[in-house]
């Protein structure tokens, strides 16, 4: 079985914001970029699957992105980390993820010939939060997608899987191939062992070049959201204070 | 002929706030356009007063795509039904609303329409040279991202809460069906079975008021007051990931990076420090209260009401002030 896990590299949740002075662009200086959290679900879901069936399993991590100055902000080395959980080998795709449509399109482009059973990809990119990429592959490969997917048994050449959906869950049944995008409860977080990084250091990591691909959609430019001024503090002794405040602003 | 085409989202068998707020967004851009709006409702069957619920939010024309094949939502189906309509009719513009089948069905949709998609945009795109601009919440509500396309189909996606629903009822509304048979190639990921959580709940994604609780409140037994006092709000509760790894209440509670992200209009922390990756899924929510014993919690610097206290101290006291209001402002 050929699965392949994409995941993106995203700024840390803990870092701070800051862009370039037309607002174009992430400033990267001192950011510090992670496998984005969504995709070590996926990741851990793989590594399990390949943990049960070490020969028959086969895992290929990819990323579309450009190495960064830092050594904080590096693909190969974000690649190599999702490896040490014991997958097999590591694609980058050497180019700027400019809008989901050209990420899209390069996973397609590059998943078209691989025969892969399982694309697995997370919910979203804590980036842009866009939830795009995953089901734009599966519509550009045709092939069955399941979102928010929070389990997935396979038996064979069908899987078994639970989806998100408002105020439930739901039961899935698809053939292979199948895309899916992660939601929490897919798997535990895994954090690789000493052996596992070691062995990382030496799987193949392949560099390929991006399809030609014009992007949709352009980023004119970022705000930061209007700083938040001081909160009004309610004496516990007086809280009718805050049920008028409410109530003032129809929230009551 | 043109127009603003948005999907008319049903569950239950009923259109519910999101959808309307879609219908409200579709309204407004396309006033702006000078297009009516088409309601589109993909399905076995339309919900009880379809036109009338439509129409009253703006719909100029409700589309039916029915097929027996179409009883459950799989997003393929449903974004081959859309697609399929758009081309049919060169429409150019598309809403969806960003819940969990909104999102799974944009994606595909806008790869078959061969358009362009903004998603999770928090008002309606606005003319700009030969194209369009829009406004989204980027960075896990650290940034706002200014986008533009000048490619159609353009396809939208409005997140939860950024629109009030608002009335534009049309003097008129007409009706027309739409033939669509999905392909077993569409219907391969097929629904076996759904399993509600807590249906007497308000589901959190949808809420207007969200009580939520961290590990201030110190064990699962002392979650009384959190359920109190939503229930007197109308409000769905929720937790901190902490609280729900613990086992103190059910993991679909937990908001932030890596649960359900909201935005309600006003979002209750009770005992909960406001860290950053629990802020980043609660922190566009429109009013904050935060109560905290500790002056110096994280959560104050996003609040809009503060409440340094004791959670078990005040929390009764908030509960009895609400209703106390609620009956004196009620007849
Ligand atoms: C990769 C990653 C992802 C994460 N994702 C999430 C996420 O999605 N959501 C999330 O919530 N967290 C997430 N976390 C965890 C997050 O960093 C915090 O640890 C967590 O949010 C803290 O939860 P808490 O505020 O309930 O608990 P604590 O940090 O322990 O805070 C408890 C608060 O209660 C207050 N308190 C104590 N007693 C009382 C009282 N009697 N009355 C009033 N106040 C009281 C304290 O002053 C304190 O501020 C994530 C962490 C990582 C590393
Ligand atoms: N640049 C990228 N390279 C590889 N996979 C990506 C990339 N961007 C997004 N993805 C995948 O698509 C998912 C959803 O991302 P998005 O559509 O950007 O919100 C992510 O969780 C990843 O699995």
């Amino acid at each position: 079985m050929k699965i392949l896990c994409c995941i993106s590299h995203v700024p840390d949740t803990t870092t701070r914001i800051q862009f370039s002075a037309d607002g174009t662009q992430l400033d990267r200086t001192g950011v510090t970029f992670i496998v984005n959290p969504y995709d070590d679900f996926v990741l851990a879901r793989a590594a399990e699957l390949k943990e049960k069936n070490p020969s028959g399993v086969h895992v290929t991590v990819l990323c579309v992105g450009k190495n960064g100055a830092s050594s904080t902000d590096n693909v190969d080395s974000n690649l190599r980390k999702a490896l040490a959980l014991g997958l097999d080998e590591a694609v980058r795709i050497d180019a700027l993820p400019v809008d989901g449509y050209f990420v899209a399109n390069q996973i397609a482009a590059y998943a078209e010939k691989q025969g892969f059973d399982l694309l697995f990809f997370g919910k979203e990119s804590i980036d842009y939060n866009g939830s795009q990429v995953p089901g734009m592959v599966a519509a550009l490969l045709n092939l069955p997608y399941i979102s928010y997917a929070t389990s997935i048994e396979i038996a064979g050449q069908k899987a078994v899987l639970t989806r998100e959906i408002t105020g439930g869950k739901e039961r899935i049944e698809s053939p292979l191939p199948l895309v899916l995008s992660a939601q929490k409860g897919l798997a535990e977080w895994r954090i690789p062992n000493v052996r596992g990084i070691m062995q990382a250091k030496t799987k193949p990591l392949h560099v390929l070049p991006p399809v030609e691909v014009t992007p949709r959609v352009q980023t004119l430019r970022h705000e930061l959201p209007p700083a938040k001024g001081p909160f009004k503090k309610i004496d516990p002794d007086k809280i009718e204070e805050l049920v008028q405040e409410l109530a003032n602003k129809g929230l009551i | 002929m043109s127009a603003v085409a948005v999907w008319a989202e049903v569950s239950e068998g009923r259109f519910k706030k999101s959808t309307l707020e879609a219908l409200t967004a579709a309204r407004t851009w396309a006033d702006a356009l000078g297009l009516p709006v088409w309601a589109v409702v993909i399905g076995k069957e339309v919900p009880q007063n379809t036109s009338q619920v439509l129409a009253e939010y703006g719909a100029d024309k409700v589309i039916r795509i029915l097929h027996p094949e179409l009883a459950e939502f799989i997003p393929a189906a449903y974004a081959r039904a859309m697609a399929a309509f758009l081309a049919a009719h060169k429409v150019p513009y598309a809403v969806l609303s960003q819940t969990y089948n909104g999102r799974a069905m944009a994606p595909m949709l806008s790869v078959w329409a061969d358009g362009a998609l903004l998603s999770g945009i928090v008002q309606v795109p606005e003319k700009e040279s030969a194209g369009f601009r829009a406004r989204r919440i980027a960075y896990s509500n650290k940034a706002i991202e200014w986008v533009y396309t000048d490619h159609l189909p353009l396809i939208v996606t409005m997140r939860a809460n950024a629109i009030i629903p608002a009335r534009a009822p049309r003097p008129s509304v007409s009706e027309e069906d739409f033939a669509f048979t999905p392909s077993a190639e569409d219907l391969r990921a097929r629904p076996v079975g759904v399993e509600k959580v807590a249906t007497d709940k308000i589901p959190l994604t949808e809420a207007e008021i969200v009580v939520s609780g961290g590990r201030g409140l110190k064990g699962p037994e002392n979650w009384g007051i959190i359920e109190e006092l939503a229930q007197v709000l109308g409000a769905a509760t929720a937790c901190s990931k902490p609280v729900a790894d613990v086992g103190w209440r059910p993991h679909h509670e937990h908001v932030g990076q890596t649960g359900i992200q909201i935005s309600p209009n006003l979002y209750i922390a009770i005992g909960i420090s406001g860290a950053i990756q629990h802020l980043a899924g609660v922190a566009s929510s429109k009013n904050i209260v935060v109560i905290n014993n500790d002056p110096e919690a994280p959560f104050f610097k996003v609040a809009d009401y503060g409440i340094v206290a004791d959670a078990f101290e005040v929390v009764p006291r908030l509960i009895e002030a609400i209703k106390k209001y609620k009956a004196e402002h009620t007849h």
